[in-house]
């Protein structure tokens, strides 16, 4: 099941709130690469699965590696520093801060100036909008910019794999094309992309490889473009009777 | 304001390039606190005088526990807590430093710290003085060693609960100052140079506090920390540690999702903060000769909270003209003196409703706007109500 060009493997994680087990061992794993999208209802865990890569979440059981290192134990700031970026739920732009202090967080755990600067660049062309908005505080931005904001900034971090957690959530349908575009664009670029998401619809478009996660447990899993064809796919999360 | 840094420097750069970056925060220090001392005192007399130099250490206060409350967001109640370690580590230095090397706790400063009215002569610093400054120094770092040890288990907490945790800090080191042994008066000098160190370093006076220090704090010291504290506040906030704590106070997670090591800041951020509220603990003792700590309880921790939200949490220049104002308010209403909490407790109130940011939020006074005519060229400033 691992493969040699496996980036990342999830092996049997299990993730509990107090009482509450939100993961039943779950595997899954992340090709050099890949985009791999990750999709589901409210609750089933998709969330909590990416929090638990990044750190934020400690695992109640299972492991966790990347580059056949084992990160489950190590605190977030490090897991960054080995080339795992994340785009949070909800954006989690620093409100109070300027755009271009947003950027610079973004790059906060690299020192090499010169590609730092490179990279501003090119995730100013990726988002031409936020040159625009540089000076201005990151809360005043609309819901769109700050989405592209916490992109743009993940990207500063120069990830190998970058988590997106719900890119679309709260945005209008044509403000969701330009980030998936923009995804895929990060993506032709070399970054691997694990993307958590609601709309399954996007997602399978934009994705290499599928995992449907139901209630804390995988339900399916495959090529992206073999699960939009499927019934089950279809009816629960495509919306077609 | 990064880019308003980074211009003045370049502007200054011919006149200021034969001092090393690390030094002219001293050489600006020295010459405000002279100027101050030297220009201003003597034109505005006693009673102001001594106003300013309440003023020069709240301002020390409100800054340093600005870096706490204010870049990182974290509520600490225990402000003066290090300011009591700070003040009775330099005042026992000073005091029984005094007897240990001359014999006498009389004062032995220059002209920089002898308080006396009309024209100043003699030695610009006399013996005294040193033993002064560097009590002051290590009464900082005795506070900035307590403020990591406080802060390395408490700060993993959130909130109120840090809030509580430093409220019982502050009041420990008060309960546990006041069961210090009996001070050894100047009269038995000589039990006292006879004495080793440590035993010493345990006679502080228990409840009748640290008497008959002698007194070195002037003007001219007050606003040399002073204006260091403005600038190491400064120097942080504008730095990448600086963004770290400002964005740890904006969101945790977030923070973290960028590489930042939440509780390696936060105890940063606390350290700095208990250096300089033990710098100016230092410095009240040697003002007054005097020490409490029944005196620097919680409710002097929350007159110095009160400045820091007035001000602005995050902004320096805020948290300095809040404590200009509120050190002067209560000179001011002194008749009124049994009202000062409710008149705190009521402005506290309208900022929370009126301006929940304080007076400038995380900005500066030279963010705002009408210091911004040339063309929007601050810009990239941190700010904005949210």
């Amino acid at each position: 099941m691992v493969g040699v060009d496996d980036m990342l493997s999830v092996e049997n994680l299990s993730v509990s709130y107090g009482a509450i087990k939100a993961l039943h061992g779950i595997s899954l794993r992340v090709e050099r690469g890949e985009i791999v999208t990750l999709i589901g209802s409210n609750g089933a865990g998709k969330t909590t699965t990416l929090r638990t890569i990044s750190g934020l979440v400690r695992a109640a059981a299972g492991s966790i590696s990347f580059e056949g290192v084992p990160i489950g134990k190590l605190p977030p700031h490090q897991i960054v520093r080995m080339g795992i970026a994340q785009a949070p739920e909800g954006r989690g732009v620093f409100a109070n801060m300027s755009v271009d202090e947003n950027l610079s967080l973004g790059a906060y755990a690299r020192h090499d100036k010169e590609q730092i600067d490179k990279d501003r660049q090119r995730a100013l062309e990726l988002f031409p909008r936020l040159r625009e908005r540089l000076a201005q505080s990151a809360g005043t931005l609309s819901g769109g910019e700050q989405q592209m904001l916490a992109i743009a900034r993940a990207l500063l971090a120069r990830p190998k794999l970058m988590l997106l957690d719900e890119p679309s959530l709260g945005l209008a349908p044509q403000v969701v094309a330009t980030i998936f575009k923009i995804i895929r664009e990060i993506n032709a670029g070399g970054t691997t992309i694990l993307l958590v998401e609601q709309n399954a619809h996007m997602a399978l478009n934009v994705a290499h490889r599928a995992y449907v996660l139901e209630v804390g447990k995988i339900a399916m899993e495959g090529p992206a473009a073999e699960l939009a064809k499927s019934d089950e796919v279809r009816r629960a999360y495509l919306g077609h009777g | 304001m990064s880019k308003l840094f980074e211009e003045t420097r370049s502007l200054k750069a011919p006149v200021w390039g034969v001092i090393p970056r690390a030094a002219w925060p001293l050489v600006v220090a020295i010459a405000i606190g002279a100027l101050i001392y030297f220009g201003v005192s003597p034109l505005v007399g006693g009673f102001v005088s001594k106003v300013m130099l309440i003023v020069g250490i709240n301002i020390v206060l409100a800054v340093s526990l600005n870096i706490v409350n204010g870049y990182t967001g974290q509520f600490s109640m225990g402000h003066a807590g290090f300011m009591a370690v700070g003040g009775y580590v330099a005042a026992g230095i000073v005091y029984y430093g005094s007897i240990k090397l001359w014999g006498s706790a009389d004062p032995a400063g220059g002209i920089l710290s002898i308080v006396q009215e009309g024209p100043k002569s003699g030695p610009l610093l006399g013996k005294g003085d040193f033993l002064f400054v560097i009590s002051c120094l290590i009464g900082g770092l005795v506070a900035a060693g307590a403020g990591y040890v406080v802060g390395l288990p408490s700060l993993r907490l959130r909130g109120d609960y840090l809030a509580i945790v430093t409220l019982g800090f502050g009041e420990i080191v008060r309960v546990i100052l006041q069961g210090s042994h009996d001070q050894i008066q100047p009269w038995k000098a000589a039990d006292a140079a006879a004495m080793p160190v440590y035993e010493l370093a345990w006679k502080l006076g228990g409840p009748k506090g640290f008497n008959l220090v002698p007194t070195y704090t002037t003007l001219f010291w007050v606003y040399f920390w002073a204006v260091l504290t403005c600038i190491a506040a400064y120097r942080l906030k504008s730095s990448s540690s600086g963004r770290a704590f400002l964005s740890i106070r904006e969101d945790e997670v977030a923070a973290q999702a960028m590489g930042v090591d939440l509780t390696k800041y936060k105890v940063r951020a606390f350290v700095f903060s208990s250096f300089f509220a033990g710098v100016a603990g230092g410095l009240y003792a040697l003002d007054i000769g005097a020490i409490s700590a029944g005196d620097l309880n919680f409710i002097k921790s929350f007159d110095i909270i009160i400045m820091v939200v007035l001000g602005g949490l995050g902004s320096i220049s805020g948290a300095v003209l809040a404590a200009v104002i509120l050190s002067i308010l209560p000179e001011a209403l002194r008749d009124f003196q049994s009202y000062r909490l409710i008149v705190y407790a009521l402005l506290l109130i309208v900022i929370m409703i009126v301006r929940p940011q304080g007076l400038f939020g995380v900005r500066e006074v030279w963010d705002l706007k009408i210091f911004k005519r040339r063309g929007g060229g601050l810009g990239g400033s941190a700010g904005g109500a949210p």
